[in-house]
């Protein structure tokens, strides 16, 4: 199989789309009619061939376009990617764990040769072909976190535990749902996560935090989370709202179908070997609510979550102004009919 | 919890009480590597039970090639080490845990001060070659009684900033002179008896060191004891516990499902809740506080015990 790479953009004219192959590998979040906030959790990687879930990181046909909107938003503000120091051997972990895992799982865009600390690397379709050594940083144009996710899909945060807790230590964050990484770096769990309605007072978070520090190697971990953002923008930090929010303000009866996007966060969970961190990567898929609607299922689903869902996750999830439009667009697709369980289409 | 299946390469005798064993992959494939202070859960079967005790990896955390451990004998125990010292041998198989670390090094530590007390040097033999490698200022400090019972001193390289107080030998370790005038941002870690860990974070709060730079671990294997019962609250299952077996090791034999890592008291994984307790429950884990032990309603099923009619856990 060669994979396309689509040539698209996340912002301005807004061109990204999903051919018809990805919108039914996307990863619905909803696996009934209705949604409570839960923690989710499977185990990582693992699932149908061809599904997101199928390898540890996900390469698709948007990969070459995110790393160059990656790219942009680095350029406007580095403070994007951060690292405190104690976190740089986080830093080569990661770089490990993604390199190996996309030599062994993608063959044919990626290779990997080691041969002690001298590595090579050769990244086909971002055109990469580089040598260094590894856990020496003046060997890579810049430190390890920050090369490796570079070239990988998704935010990034690294995690250090300390005190029964785990701190928000270094990360790359430039495709966030509304959460800042300058503004949460150095936080522990609970600082971090604070915004969730209801979450901290059902007891979520302590049972997610017991959960994560018994994360060990050689086993990981993944949950879907979820939100709605209009145009298929994946620059929605609170820094730039100013850019992104007043598009909310732009649905229309009309347009709702192509501009309202259901934006879907892959996270998964990992014990990084050599530091004891936590790795922590949050990819974010984006579709339509037209393109949802082609898989009749989800159609009809995504009717009757929005539509039952609780006020304030409803405002939480950012969709809150726009409810009733999209409910009005999603009631076409919903015949009432029966769906069946699970998140894959029929 | 991923296991490995390896096969043990080496065993070697470092002291009277302490032997070394090597495990290595039977294909020649790469193991994980891991972090210093980490240690693996070693199975231990024998007849109808399983035995699993934790020890920490002494070997160089990024070398893949096998796992060391350091086991010394308790003739008082239930049997694991003793089961380590006369079953096992070269050319066994053997199942391990993938490493898990609760003893970690805070790497934003300016300066390491690692105390060492008897067997408790194991998780810094591993520790000291990140150390190495990480270029990080550090002292170790290793106590033993007397130089035949020092084990750890074949498994230590020579070097300045290594220290040895044999206590026969008159050279008593001293925690003021030791911790007094290390410099801002020092961290330190004990690990080892009790009796160690306590004076170690005395003296720390008397210099006025920030609780989040004294870090220990107080690592022992369960201790054997009467046999008890416990029930299984959503079966109802009655489980015995035998004299030579830990309540966890006996509720993995009944096929109860429970979390656990390091099998000696310290991480907090199998803390168990407990529904109905008549009787005393004997705490020997270094997790709960005092509050909750006098309590009675959470049990630590790595290493308490129980005496009397009739405990129910929330399992
Ligand atoms: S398994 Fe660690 S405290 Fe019981």
């Amino acid at each position: 199989m060669t994979m396309q790479f689509n040539e698209e953009s996340f912002r301005g004219d807004y061109t990204f789309r999903n051919s018809p192959a990805a919108i039914r590998r996307f990863p619905f979040p909803f696996d009934r009619d209705e949604y409570m906030y839960s923690v989710n959790i499977e185990q990582h990687p693992g699932g149908p061939e061809g599904s997101p879930f199928e390898f540890a990181f996900d390469v698709d046909e948007h990969y070459v376009a995110e790393m160059k909107d990656r790219e942009i938003t680095l350029a406007e503000d580095p403070m994007r990617c951060q690292s405190l120091p104690h976190m740089e051997l986080a830093g080569w972990d990661l770089l490990e764990l993604i390199m190996v895992s996309k030599a062994r799982d993608y063959p044919e865009l990626f290779k990997l040769s080691r041969d002690g600390n001298a590595w090579h690397w050769i990244n086909k379709p971002l055109g990469i072909d580089k040598k260094f050594t590894f856990l020496d940083p003046t060997t890579l144009p810049c430190g390890p976190l920050e090369y490796i996710t570079r070239q990988a899909q998704g935010d990034f945060a690294l995690l250090h535990e300390r005190e029964g807790n785990l701190w928000l230590d270094a990360g790359m964050v430039t495709s966030q749902a509304d959460w800042s990484l300058d503004f949460d770096v150095g936080m522990n769990f609970f600082e971090w996560h604070a915004p969730v309605p209801k979450a901290r007072k059902m007891g979520v978070f302590d049972k997610a935090l017991k959960f994560l520090l018994a994360v060990t190697q050689e086993k990981s971990y993944r949950r879907l989370n979820w939100t709605m953002t209009v145009n298929p923008r994946l620059d929605t930090s609170p820094e730039n709202y100013h850019k992104w929010g007043p598009e909310k303000r732009t649905i229309t009866p009309e347009n709702v179908g192509a501009k309202q996007f259901l934006r879907v966060e892959l996270q998964t969970f990992w014990r990084l070997p050599r530091s004891n961190a936590l790795a922590f990567p949050i990819r974010c898929y984006l579709c339509n609510l037209e393109d949802i609607a082609t898989q009749p299922k989800w159609g009809r689903r995504l009717h009757r979550v929005l539509r039952d869902i609780d006020p304030d996750l409803a405002e939480y999830k950012g969709f809150a102004v726009n409810q009733k439009v999209i409910l009005d667009y999603l009631s076409q697709f919903d015949d009432g009919a029966e769906t069946s369980p699970g998140i894959f289409p029929d | 919890m991923s296991k490995l299946a390896l096969k043990v390469t080496a065993v070697e005798t470092l002291s009277p009480l302490v032997k070394r064993f090597r495990f290595e992959s039977p294909t020649g494939a790469p193991l994980p590597v891991f972090s210093g202070g980490a240690h693996i859960t070693v199975e231990m079967p024998e007849g109808e039970i399983v035995r699993r005790n934790s020890y920490s990896l002494i070997s160089d955390p990024y070398d893949g090639s096998g796992y060391e451990i350091a086991v010394r004998r308790e003739d008082r125990g239930r049997g694991g080490s003793r089961h380590m010292h006369t079953k096992v041998r070269e050319g066994d198989e053997i199942t391990v845990s993938a490493p898990a670390n609760h003893f970690q090094l805070d790497l934003r530590a300016r300066k390491h001060v690692l105390i060492a007390g008897g067997i408790g040097i194991t998780p810094f033999l591993s520790q000291l070659k990140q150390l190495g490698m990480e270029q990080k200022p550090f002292e170790l400090h290793y106590a033993a009684r007397s130089r035949e019972e020092a084990a750890g001193l074949k498994l230590l390289p020579g070097a300045a900033h290594i220290h040895i107080h044999i206590s026969d030998e008159g050279a008593r370790m001293d925690l003021g002179a030791i911790l007094d005038g290390q410099p801002l941002g020092t961290h330190v870690y004990t690990c080892g008896p009790d009796g160690l860990i306590t004076a170690v974070a005395d003296q720390a709060a008397r210099l006025g060191w920030p609780k989040t730079s004294v870090h220990s671990e107080a690592f022992t294997a369960p201790p054997p004891g009467e046999p008890f019962e416990v029930v299984v609250k959503s079966s109802g299952k009655t489980v015995t516990v035998k004299a030579d077996q830990s309540l966890l090791e006996a509720l993995e034999a009944a096929k109860v499902e429970i979390d656990y890592s390091c099998r000696g008291g310290a991480c907090g994984r199998c803390e168990t809740h407990v529904t109905a307790c008549d009787g005393r429950i004997l705490h020997n884990d270094h997790w709960l506080s005092e509050a909750e032990r006098a309590e009675q309603k959470t049990i630590m099923p790595c290493m308490s015990r129980f005496k009397g009619a009739r405990l129910e856990l929330d399992l």
